[in-house]
């Protein structure tokens, strides 16, 4: 498709979005998104983020990983934040779960408040009280997130023998308790196990199984499925749903994998150099994505149902954050760009109660233009 | 794993056999006898002595009567000393340079790990240089130069400690200090460097995570990781420790082992060389093999035996 004929059919797109819906993916989550919508609808924010800026000093100078998050998390939703690699993503959760090193990093604005309170203010001590009781995280790798040289039942209990000063049988009672909700059997036998007699995918359930032993309200994973093997991913998504069906916990999914966002998001927010361009719920953004890049980002992953299509790479590279371009960091990728775009960054366009973009193709103003 | 302990036994016995048999070569090896210095003796004299004390007979039978007085641990009286036993010494002096080996590696290992630690945890800080600083300085500056200044200045012109001897807790803190040092820089040193690669891995930050002290993550999470070199190198070091008390007892006069040793193989005197070479060599042996045993305590994944089913 040449350059004008895709902006024609984009022109269209946004008279008229739906259109593009016909090969979109699966009837099926539908329905089920829109009963999980509902829930979500009606819940009250249980953490939000604003204006969040933070930045990294190295020997080159400062980097801006994160120039201006904000978004909102419901009660019992899971949100997935997707982008790039280098966009901001790992910055994103670290900081929510306090895990920034200050220094080199340097939260320079902004907020995270969680029951009231701003957690980027908290002193060491108080977040602490916060860290794995109230918020939990999970990472990417579970060959190294555990350590070799403690029993797994040591590094179950150990978080809530910290936090709730409970017994050892009691401790040992719940850690058994976790490894059966994760899906390990003999769990009495295993708790005396170190990290390297299990296989990767049984020790991601354990790294699971220890963030949400003391039950917390929000788990942040930083891309907990990316070093499986994709049928262990399947099963430890599944587990996913099933644990927040259980215990109402809120999910923040940090992926690249649109995948996995597909299966398990209620929302999605799409990061592109420290910023989020556009969030939206899972089907706004799959079926009628608004900013160039989701596009792209669409467009560049693997579809099994239309075998002629050459995958579309995004042609070019993300800016360099540490001299991040005065306006939208993406016009110099975007096939839409405008001079405009180039020089003050868009303002966040509502387009419906849950779908914002910050596009200027978007904005109200270049709309009138356009059509 | 008492399999492996019995073939570890095995392999004790052979290496220690085997520093035997090197020790016996090389001292025959060196030109002199015992009796070099007593001149006034005439041939007859000399004669019975070596009788006495086996000597006229052949090489292969003076070896086999060797390894005889290894195994029954009876070396028989010293040349030199004709009323003491090589045992009698042993039992003299060998307690005396273990008190000093022990001291200055226990003290090496804590003073080390503390140091490297806390060189790591406030990385490119104040800490962190001054302890680094004081590494280099520390393995660069030999034990008997330090002794020799720690004597000058402490002991003689401050008058803080005693300057020589072995009698009281009091003597032992220069010894102790001049042998240390250069252990614990190296201790440091080790501890540091893997110390820093520990607080980068991600059980770390999931210990952080989790909400843990930073005392705890450290103590718990970090500090077993981290020192597994450092035990690596405690064989070695407390070879070199052990040694490094001969040179150390003689500056400070102490009493111990070192100061027969050295005198021993000044006169040639076999049976107390030999009784301390084998006995020093068998305590390294069983060191290095106990410091093989504590690799599987800090790290559960290095497996000193193998069970059925398992890899």
């Amino acid at each position: 498709m040449d350059l004008i004929g895709q902006q024609l059919a984009y022109a269209s797109s946004l008279e008229n979005a739906p259109t593009k819906k016909e090969h979109r993916p699966s009837s099926g989550i539908a329905t089920e998104e829109n009963r999980k919508q509902k829930k979500i609808n009606s819940q009250e924010i249980m953490l939000s983020v604003r204006d969040l800026e933070v930045s990294f000093k190295t020997f080159g100078g400062e980097v801006q990983a994160i120039r201006g998050v904000s978004f909102d998390l419901y009660k019992g939703e899971t949100l997935a934040v997707v982008g790039e690699s280098g966009c901001g993503k790992s910055v994103t959760a670290n900081t929510i779960m306090g895990l920034i090193p200050q220094p080199p990093g340097r939260i320079r604005n902004g907020e995270v408040l969680f029951k009231n309170q701003d957690l980027t203010k908290l002193n060491k001590k108080a977040l602490r009280e916060i860290q794995g009781v109230d918020i939990s995280m999970i990472f990417q790798d579970p060959m190294t997130a555990l350590n070799p040289t403690l029993k797994i039942g040591e590094q179950l209990m150990e978080g809530l023998r910290t936090h709730h000063k409970v017994s050892r049988e009691e401790a040992k009672r719940k850690a058994i308790e976790m490894l059966t909700l994760v899906g390990i059997s003999n769990p009495e036998e295993r708790l005396k196990q170190y990290p390297h007699q299990f296989s990767g995918g049984m020790r991601q359930r354990i790294v699971i199984a220890i963030a949400l032993i003391c039950e917390p309200e929000l788990l942040i994973a930083d891309e907990p499925t990316t070093a499986l093997d994709v049928t262990i991913q399947a099963q430890i998504l599944e587990l996913f749903e099933e644990i927040q069906r259980k215990t109402g916990v809120g999910i923040i999914l940090i992926t690249h994998d649109l995948g996995v966002v597909a299966k398990i998001a209620d929302r999605i927010a799409v990061m592109y150099a420290g910023k989020i361009i556009e969030i939206g719920n899972k089907r706004e953004i799959f079926y009628d994505p608004q900013h160039p890049y989701t596009q792209g980002l669409l467009n560049s992953v693997p579809r099994l149902d239309l075998q002629e299509e050459e995958l579309k790479p995004i042609e070019g590279t993300p800016p360099d954050l540490f001299a991040p371009p005065e306006g939208c960091p993406f016009a110099a990728r975007c096939p839409f760009a405008m001079e405009v775009c180039e020089r003050v960054y868009p303002a966040t366009t509502q387009l419906t109660t849950q779908h914002t973009v910050d596009c200027w193709l978007q904005d109200p103003r270049a709309k009138a233009v356009l059509s | 794993m008492p399999l492996y302990i019995l073939k570890r036994f095995i392999m004790m016995i052979v290496t220690v056999l085997i520093i035997a048999t090197l020790t016996f070569v090389l001292m025959r090896a060196i030109p002199g006898s015992p009796f070099d210095e007593e001149r006034t003796s005439n041939p007859t004299i000399q004669a019975n002595l070596e009788k006495f004390y086996k000597l006229d007979q052949p090489m292969p039978i003076q070896y086999l009567n060797y390894l005889k007085s290894i195994v029954t641990f009876d070396y028989g009286p010293s040349i030199k000393k004709p009323n003491e036993s090589v045992n009698t010494l042993l039992a003299r002096g060998f307690p005396i340079s273990f008190e000093l080996g022990m001291a200055t590696i226990i003290v090496a290992v804590i003073s080390g790990i503390i140091l490297g630690t806390f060189a790591a945890l406030r990385h490119n800080g104040i800490i962190d240089y001054g302890a680094m600083t004081f590494a280099v300085v520390g393995i660069s500056i030999p034990n008997f130069v330090l002794a020799t200044l720690l004597i000058q200045q402490v002991a003689v012109n401050w008058h803080l400690l005693p300057p020589a001897t072995w009698s009281s807790p009091k003597h032992m803190i220069l010894p102790v200090i001049a042998l240390a040092t250069g252990p614990t820089a190296i201790i440091a040193r080790l501890t540091r460097a893997s110390m820093l690669e520990v607080l980068t891995q991600d059980y770390i930050k999931m210990a952080r995570a989790k909400g843990l002290s930073p005392f705890r993550i450290v103590a718990r999470h970090a500090l077993r990781n981290a020192l597994m070199p450092v035990v690596t190198i405690m064989g070695t070091m407390l070879a070199g420790i052990l040694t490094g008390t001969f040179v150390i007892e003689k500056i400070f006069a102490i009493p111990g082992m070192g100061k027969y040793f050295v005198e021993s193989i000044n006169n040639r005197d076999y049976p107390v060389i030999m009784g301390s070479t084998v006995f020093y060599s068998a305590f390294l042996v069983f060191m290095l093999f106990l410091v093989d045993i504590v690799y599987g305590f800090l790290d559960p994944r290095i497996k000193l035996h193998k069970k059925e089913g398992e890899v």
